[in-house]
């Protein structure tokens, strides 16, 4: 009778899943103590209301891009952590158990998840949120509340994917989860769920933010802006989000199945009754694939912005830029298959498919020619932005002629599932993905703090993790080739592996001394920030992002500019016309909104108690969801007004506070 | 011109201490891989052999992409860094047809090569494809359990755990399935991989061209005991082969569905067992285990209609086909 009680209430939660392991133990701890701290820091501060009022509910999308940058950073860190347990696992080999298998698999599994949803997406997000508005003219994105939305869905998340430190275990089936292992026969546990509920909500944050930003774009520019005017990193982002808004819905999908047949035994994906592991393989793919192109398409726009402004001239090629980029978003749609060539789908499919992923590098090799002439006839300056684009051309290169190697489907039967494998999409994905965001934030940081970030720190930082990487992923390949398959906790001592993985445990060492360098220059660059204050356009830079104040007001633009040319900011400077004082006018902003994060917050109660089969409270949250978002809906007033005598005001003030600077 | 000589001084440093860091890192990576089996590159079957020759061609023709590619970034980066005046500026340079002809054109002449070498290749290597050979081929069924890997040689009467024996120089027909999370069978050495799933048969044909022993392993993450699945294939002479054959067929440890069933069940470091095979469609069973439409429990409450009845046997007759033809 109790028991039935308590299993009503809390479902299959018992106290034993609050204990763990020492490892993981210590860094659910050390989770749950950062937290108190920070809240006992803000409560000591009477930082509260500063926290509510200014960033919690804010709806301005610079500050929800700042709060996406906050969690992917922290999120970079965990991950980061989790890449070094691993390796010290395979290091130590069976002379010490540091993990055991179940707990390693655990670890492989949130390190991959967590790497690409909350720090891959949550770094381009922060990234939009930040520069679209701006770049496009614009004061703001097309849904604000919406945008806020997707945030705290993120963040909700966020929580879900880390709560196993302290409660349950997490998934140990892999990044992708592949049914049957997934399924209820061989994880009965809470793992997989977690794993599910995390990528669903922050996954339906994710496609609300796709369709906002391509509604943005579409309908928001400047006047004058036609979409062959647009800057590339702005077609980079209307490409990546269309990939979203195409590709989210099969994940939503996907993952709603696998859902299903776990917590209602239904048989979409398991082989009894009807259903077939195959479909989810297809499907997670079908999702999985563009989603490289959804994080990589917009480093390939930042490169472009950044290769241009520190060449001094204009992107080499802007029409052939533009059909590359729509051509790899087409092209991303047709190449699935390449990841499991081994499922036995016969030569003339893989044929067809090998080809198509054969035939994605042609737009790519197109850009990273424009990429070479565009500081061709240049006066390039080398500054830590062009130092990461050099070591992502170096990088993404190798990883490029790994993949076209792994595109030849007769090859890939000897490389899948290889640490080759491993080697080749971290060159992708770090090269692509992670070097474009550090080059974005070391170009993009003036324009919202008003100050540069140390050089000296910037290189240091590059060059440990440049060498750091080649002497982490130089021995995965050569494993991958001695027979190596990815994701093993142990292997036997007498194959001699063992030399290259220290070779590559040394190399994360290294990158960790590169991490510690970009926090350190973070950290030294507040500190020192008088000395490195610069005027609202420190790189002498060519797009509209520049024409606003550095920090930028929250209306962005006083007065909408007018665009007539690609490269806006750079024609305005040379043009050089006599600086009118412009008529302002009322500007409508949107108010804050607490009820984002209350979403946020009900979400990720729905999720956690949908893991925990708390149906009761799973019943609650999604009701007060729905209620929290027909009591927003009904907000008659949620914009107000800044009158345009204030604007006038804040603009007098932000140009003397310039004179000040520059003086 | 003191400060020109300062700047020739680092820019020395700079090149020695990079060229240092590199020999470094080359010297570790060769001392730390010497003497070491590669498997992918020290082929001993048919088809991992010809594997290995593609790999060399792609990766030859990949590098005359990559060095010149690599070569002209470091060439313009150097030569229009900005402290270099004397190089032409010329912001103007923002397009040129013929140049942007030629990069679109030549990746596409080199994905026409590779798409030439990608098809023949596909179907040549096809995993699925019977190997030419005047030898019979012998028949083995593959099974990944959790977490050991059951070869049946269903005409031999014999079934082994953990370690398969080939004649050399003959081809070996698989077919492969799972009866447990789906998983990859890989032989570096000899070919390469395919995956084994539950109720399908994938299918994968082999020749060792030289006696020795080669190791198999899992490729595919199923589970906890997954690190362990690793497996050796022995190939051998005709005759030692023969005989092995006829020494495990009177093997005293049977192999039949019942003792199938224990086998089957969740275990570890099982070491590797021969088996006296005392039911050939034992591989059958197997597959067809999980066609069955009936989940436990549903039979009794849902009273069966003849029209959901004649969809099961048709969707059974289906699954069949393509279980077995896939």
């Amino acid at each position: 009778m109790f028991e039935d009680i308590l299993k009503a209430i809390f479902g299959r939660l018992t106290l034993e899943d609050f204990v763990h392991e020492p490892i993981m133990a210590g860094a659910g701890l050390s989770m749950v103590a950062a937290l108190v701290l920070a809240m006992i820091g803000l409560t000591f501060f009477k930082r509260w209301k500063w926290l509510w009022r200014n960033w919690l509910t804010s709806l301005d999308p610079k500050k929800i891009g700042v709060m996406y940058l906050i969690v992917s950073v922290i999120m970079l860190l965990r991950g980061l952590a989790d890449a070094m347990l691993l390796r010290a696992q395979q290091v130590l080999n069976t002379n010490a158990e540091l993990l055991n298998s179940d707990h390693f698999q655990q670890i492989f599994s949130a390190h991959g998840s967590i790497m690409i949803f909350f720090v891959g997406m949550g770094v381009i997000f922060g990234i939009f949120n930040l520069i679209v508005p701006q770049q496009i003219g614009s004061r703001d994105v097309a849904f604000p509340f919406l945008n806020s939305v997707s945030f705290w869905l993120f963040a909700a998340g966020m929580i879900l994917i880390n709560m196993p430190m302290v409660v349950g275990e997490f998934s140990t089936a892999g990044w992708l989860a592949y049914p049957p292992l997934s399924g209820l026969e061989y994880s009965p546990g809470v793992g997989v769920d977690y794993w599910i509920w995390a990528l669903q909500i922050s996954g339906i944050g994710s496609m609300l933010s796709g369709i906002n930003f391509f509604v943005t774009i579409i309908k928001m520019r400047a006047p004058g802006m036609s979409l062959m005017k647009m800057p590339i990193f702005t077609w980079s982002v209307l490409m990546s989000v269309t990939l979203i808004m195409f590709a989210f819905p099969i994940l939503t999908a996907t993952l709603g199945m696998l859902a299903l047949d776990r917590t209602l035994d239904m048989h979409f994906f398991t082989s009894m009754a009807g259903g077939n592991p195959m479909m989810y393989v297809n499907l997670i793919w079908a999702w999985g694939h563009p989603e490289v192109y959804i994080l990589v398409l917009p480093a390939f726009g930042i490169f472009s912005e950044i290769v241009a402004t520190f060449s001094k001239k204009r992107i080499f090629g802007y029409t052939s830029m533009v059909i590359a980029l729509v051509a790899i978003t087409i092209l991303s749609f047709t190449v699935w298959l390449h990841h499991f060539f081994t499922m036995g789908g016969g030569a003339d499919v893989n044929t067809f498919f090998g080809i198509m992923t054969m035939v994605i590098a042609i737009p790519t090799g197109v850009k990273v020619f424009n990429w070479i002439f565009t500081m061709y006839r240049g006066r390039v300056d080398f500054k830590t932005p062009m130092l990461w684009f050099m070591g992502f051309i170096a990088t993404f290169t190798v990883g490029g002629l790994t993949g076209v190697m792994m595109s030849v489907p007769a090859l890939d039967f000897q490389f899948h599932n290889s640490l080759f494998l491993v080697a080749h999409f971290h060159n992708m994905i770090v090269g692509g993905v992670l070097f474009g965001a550090f080059a974005a934030f070391s170009y993009w940081f003036p324009k919202f703090t008003g100050f540069t970030l140390n050089e000296t720190l910037g290189k240091f930082a590059f060059w440990f993790w440049i060498v750091g990487f080649f002497v982490a992923f130089l021995p995965l390949y050569i494993l991958g080739f001695m027979g190596a398959v990815r994701r093993l906790d142990h292997y036997d001592p007498s194959l001699g592996w063992q030399g290259l993985f220290i070779v590559a445990g040394i190399g994360v060492a290294i990158i960790c001394v590169g991490v510690f360098f970009q926090l350190f220059q973070i950290a030294y660059s507040i500190w020192k920030r008088k000395e490195n204050m610069v005027s609202n356009d420190p790189w002498d830079a060519r797009t509209l992002e520049w024409a606003t104040t550095s920090p930028p007001p929250e209306y962005n633009f006083a007065v909408i500019p007018t665009v007539t040319t690609r490269d806006a900011y750079w024609e305005m400077k040379q043009s050089n016309t006599k600086q009118e004082i412009p008529e302002y006018k009322d500007i409508w902003l949107p108010k804050n909104s607490g009820a984002g994060i209350i979403i946020g917050l009900f979400a990720m109660t729905f999720g956690a108690s949908v893991v925990w089969h708390m149906w009761w409270l799973a019943a609650i949250s999604f009701v007060a969801v729905v209620i929290t978002i027909i009591i927003k809906l009904t907000d008659d007033e949620p914009d107000y007004k800044l009158s345009a005598a204030k604007v006038a005001k804040h603009e007098l003030q932000a140009k003397l506070k310039l004179q000040e600077k520059t003086v | 011109m003191r400060k020109d000589k300062k700047i020739v001084f680092k820019r020395v440093a700079q090149v020695l201490i990079s060229s240092l860091i590199t020999i470094a890192i080359v010297a570790l990576l060769v001392l730390v891989m010497q003497g070491r089996d590669i498997p992918v590159l020290q082929t001993h079957g048919t088809i991992a052999n010809q594997q290995r020759d593609l790999i060399y061609i792609v990766f030859g023709l990949g590098m005359l992409v990559v060095i010149p590619v690599l070569t002209l970034l470091f060439v313009v980066a150097w030569k229009f860094r900005a402290g270099n005046t004397k190089a032409k500026y010329d912001p103007e340079f923002d397009g040129h047809r013929g140049l942007e002809a030629l990069w679109w054109g030549i990746p596409c002449i080199f994905i026409v090569v590779l798409a030439i070498i990608t098809y023949i290749s596909t179907h040549a290597l096809d995993p699925y494809k019977k190997l030419e050979s005047s030898v019979e081929p012998i028949n083995v069924q593959v099974v990944s359990l959790e977490w050991k890997w059951l070869f049946i040689y269903p005409d031999k009467g014999v079934a082994t755990l953990n370690y398969l024996n080939i004649p050399e120089n003959t081809p070996i027909n698989l077919t492969l399935t799972s009866d447990a999370p789906m998983n990859s069978f890989w032989v570096p050495a000899l070919a390469g991989q395919v995956y084994t799933m539950n109720g399908m048969s994938t299918k994968l044909h082999l020749m060792a061209d030289k006696v020795g022993n080669y190791r198999g392993s899992s490729a595919n993450i199923s589970g906890e005991g997954f690190a362990n699945m690793t497996f050796a294939v022995n190939a051998m002479s005709n005759s030692a082969f023969s005989k092995w054959i006829i020494e495990s067929a009177n093997s005293t440890t049977m192999l039949d569905s019942t003792s199938y069933a224990q086998l089957a069940q969740r275990s570890k470091d099982d070491g590797e067992i021969t088996y006296m095979l005392m039911d050939n469609d034992l591989y059958n069973k197997i597959v067809m285990k999980y066609m069955s439409h009936d989940t436990p429990g549903t039979k009794e409450t849902t009273e069966p209609k003849p029209e959901e009845h004649d969809m099961h046997t048709m969707d059974h007759s289906d699954h069949d086909m393509s279980g077995m033809n896939h």
